[in-house]
């Protein structure tokens, strides 16, 4: 191809040549062996994500969306982003009233209303394919139906976590999935809290460009 | 946006050295940040075997670096396959070329940017506004730093220079925001301008953290979603990266993770790990059409040639190695007038710029061992140091060497006196006469002593010698 490639490439197998590469092999227990129970890893990941200002709710999975109307309107939020077509979608319309916040889809590309999305739209919900209790992060993996920005958009931003699909680890979360073998998704996203910086003479400050707030249902 | 270019700045480390010492405000903002940033890392690696988590990460890093003409091409294969299309420089003047030439491609009048240290390192900035394209930086820090036209001081807190009333007023002057010690106002206010920003951008430009090859993933590590607005809002992303960024496993980004945020501010994580592995699918409602991967050489592959120094290239930009730095604490990222400042920053630019122009920053170290000793990969950074310290005085022709400008710093009397004193020291009689004279021609003794006095008073050889009191003493003791 071109002839930077091949010059760079070159460059480097001649500084190679005649050394001795031998790297020492990688030894992956001090990042893998962690033997906690269900509970203490739901423990862990609440005391994670609650120090860097995430609200995690724990809630039987039949009450989650009375449980979620509740926090939308402790927030007086005027309408919720939600992919219509996933189960959690579906079970959202089928309990919805005539004076809850109005449900919006994300159902045509990003660049026919990006005014609507950034100005407009208040809160999203998303699922995720769990979340890892050492560090208190949730795995997004955004799809067709639920598309990137909606993790990031919208300042408020609500996830749905089965309380089973929580992993000790990222390299136990990694391999479990089998995220190289299968391949990755064109964006997968861990989200370990709302959008924050301490760029001002280190004062934390939440919500930046991303969500102001993010909010966990576990469902147990 | 940086103010000149690095190689008409660098060589005036001692002057700004000085003038930076001589700042009261500098010295506070640097301590309490650096003081903040020590303790927040002890804290964060509590309950973890940290040694052997560095050994972890280092062999990592050198099983990367061991491979790392085939990872380059693995990665390049498996982003191609899936729709990023990757591109080569040899020069950081080649990729802004790259860079620029797809901005046309798409028309593009606006690029707004993530945090990039190689795309600082190619002023890509100020390359793009001189064609005629805007480049907004999209990181909070680097936002205010653009404002105050100025430079990162420190490469994961690139405003740390400053104080809140010092970024109030500057966004006061330059955006009209109302002057608040409130931080959170402040940064709401940045907020509102920014997101506008994103929308209008033609085109999105990020650095990358770790690049996996196994997978063709790039992998992005922030705080604040303005990198994941950069990549995902704009329809064009471009992602540049050092060739030495790859890694050759999915797996092998997790430790590196634990010990990058770890180190760099004390967090567990950060608040977003992106991974990046193609552009939109045909399925999808957002994100980039097109993804592009620019791999940046500058200089890099002449430090593989070297097996001592290639050490340089395992550093991930944690910034550990500046936070413990005593020198950096106290002079400030501003001194050394280069992209990377403190301990990485002594060992990487001289090799970018070559001695000449980085003459003073090997030895602007006490080589008192903190960075070495907090390197999340074990980069021995005193020995590195050393070495450009020789390399700077070395005079020997015949052994081939990487570093551009070996050899500045060496002069004829410094090399004439060490001549000198390897003929005296190699025989005992000559050694002998040597200590005789000098103690008998003391009052002859220089009493400056170039940069020594500056600071100390000179040594004044002894009325007698070591040797000759001995004697003395054992005659004495004998009668």
């Amino acid at each position: 191809m071109s002839s930077a490639r091949s010059t760079i490439l070159a460059r480097l197998r001649q500084g190679r040549a005649g050394q001795d590469w031998s790297a020492p092999d990688s030894d992956f227990s001090v990042v893998a062996e962690r033997r906690w129970t269900a509970a203490e890893k739901l423990d862990r990941f609440e005391a994670r994500m609650t120090s860097v200002n995430t609200e995690v709710v724990r809630v039987p999975e039949s009450d989650w969306v009375e449980c979620l109307k509740g926090r939308l309107q402790e927030k007086s939020l005027a309408n919720l982003l939600v992919a219509s077509e996933l189960a959690h979608g579906r079970a959202l319309a089928r309990s919805w009233e005539g004076g809850d916040p109005q449900l919006v889809a994300y159902n045509r590309p990003f660049e026919q209303w990006p005014a609507g999305l950034f100005n407009h739209v208040e809160a999203s919900l998303t699922g995720c394919r769990g979340a890892i209790a050492e560090t208190g992060t949730l795995i997004l993996w955004p799809t067709p139906q639920e598309p990137r920005l909606m993790s990031l958009v919208p300042p408020v931003h609500f996830v749905l976590l089965h309380a089973s699909e929580l992993y000790a680890t990222l390299s136990e979360a990694m391999a479990d999935q089998d995220w190289a073998g299968r391949g990755m998704p064109s964006n997968a996203v861990l989200v370990s809290g709302p959008s924050k910086t301490a760029d001002i003479e280190q004062t934390l400050a939440y919500g930046v460009h991303g969500p102001r707030e993010l909010v966990v249902l576990v469902l147990q | 946006m940086t103010v000149g270019g690095h190689q008409s700045d660098v060589r005036q480390f001692h002057p700004r050295a000085r003038a930076a010492l001589d700042n009261p405000q500098i010295r506070a903002n640097f301590r309490s940040a650096m003081d903040g940033l020590m303790g927040k890392r002890q804290a964060a690696f509590e309950g973890w075997d940290l040694e052997t988590l560095r050994d972890l990460g280092a062999s990592i890093r050198l099983r990367a670096l061991a491979k790392l003409p085939e990872l380059l091409e693995t990665l390049e294969a498996n982003c191609t396959r899936q729709g990023i299309q990757v591109h080569w420089a040899e020069t950081g003047d080649e990729a802004c070329g790259i860079i620029r030439d797809l901005c046309r491609a798409r028309g593009a009048r606006r690029v707004i940017k993530g945090k990039s240290m190689v795309s600082e390192e190619m002023e890509l900035n100020q390359f793009l506004e001189a064609e005629g394209i805007e480049a907004l930086e999209s990181d909070l820090g680097e936002y205010l730093v653009q404002l105050a036209q100025e430079t990162p001081s420190h490469i994961i807190m690139p405003a740390i220079h400053k104080n809140t009333d010092e970024i109030s007023e500057l966004m006061h002057e330059k955006t009209g925001t109302d002057r608040s010690g409130d931080v959170a106002y402040l940064t709401a206010s940045a907020r509102r301008q920014l997101r506008e920003k994103f929308q209008q951008a033609e085109v999105g430009i990020s650095g990358v953290n770790f690049a996996v090859a196994e997978t063709g993933t790039l992998c992005l590590v922030e705080n604040e979603g303005n990198g994941r607005m950069t990549t995902t809002v704009p329809p064009c992303h471009i992602a540049v990266t050092g060739i030495e960024k790859v890694v050759e496993h999915l797996e092998d980004v997790a430790p590196l993770l634990s010990l990058l945020t770890r180190s760099a501010t004390g967090q567990h994580i950060t608040t977003y790990v992106n991974l990046i592995s193609g552009p939109r699918q045909a399925d999808e409602l957002d994100g980039p059409e097109e993804v592009h991967l620019v791999l940046v050489d500058g200089g890099r592959s002449a430090i593989y040639q070297d097996p001592e120094l290639l050490d340089t290239l395992r550093c991930i930009r944690c910034g550990a190695c500046m936070n413990h730095c005593p020198v950096y604490t106290r002079v400030g990222g501003h001194s050394y007038g280069t992209t990377y400042p403190g301990p990485i920053g002594k060992i990487l630019m001289p090799h970018l710029l070559g001695l000449e122009a980085t003459r003073d920053l090997p030895s602007a170290s006490s080589l008192c061992g903190a960075c070495g000793e907090v390197c999340p990969v074990r980069i021995p950074i005193p020995t590195l140091l050393q070495r450009l310290r020789k390399e700077s005085v070395d005079g020997d022709r015949l052994r081939p060497s990487v570093v551009k400008g070996r050899g500045v710093k060496r002069t004829w009397s410094e090399a004439l006196a060490w001549h000198g004193f390897r003929w005296f020291a190699a025989h005992p009689g000559r050694y002998r006469l040597l200590g005789w004279m000098m103690s008998r021609f003391r009052g002859l003794a220089p009493r400056r002593l170039g940069a020594w006095t500056r600071y100390r008073s000179a040594p004044k050889p002894a009325p007698q010698t070591l040797h000759e009191l001995m004697r003395q003493r054992s005659r004495e003791g004998r009668s």
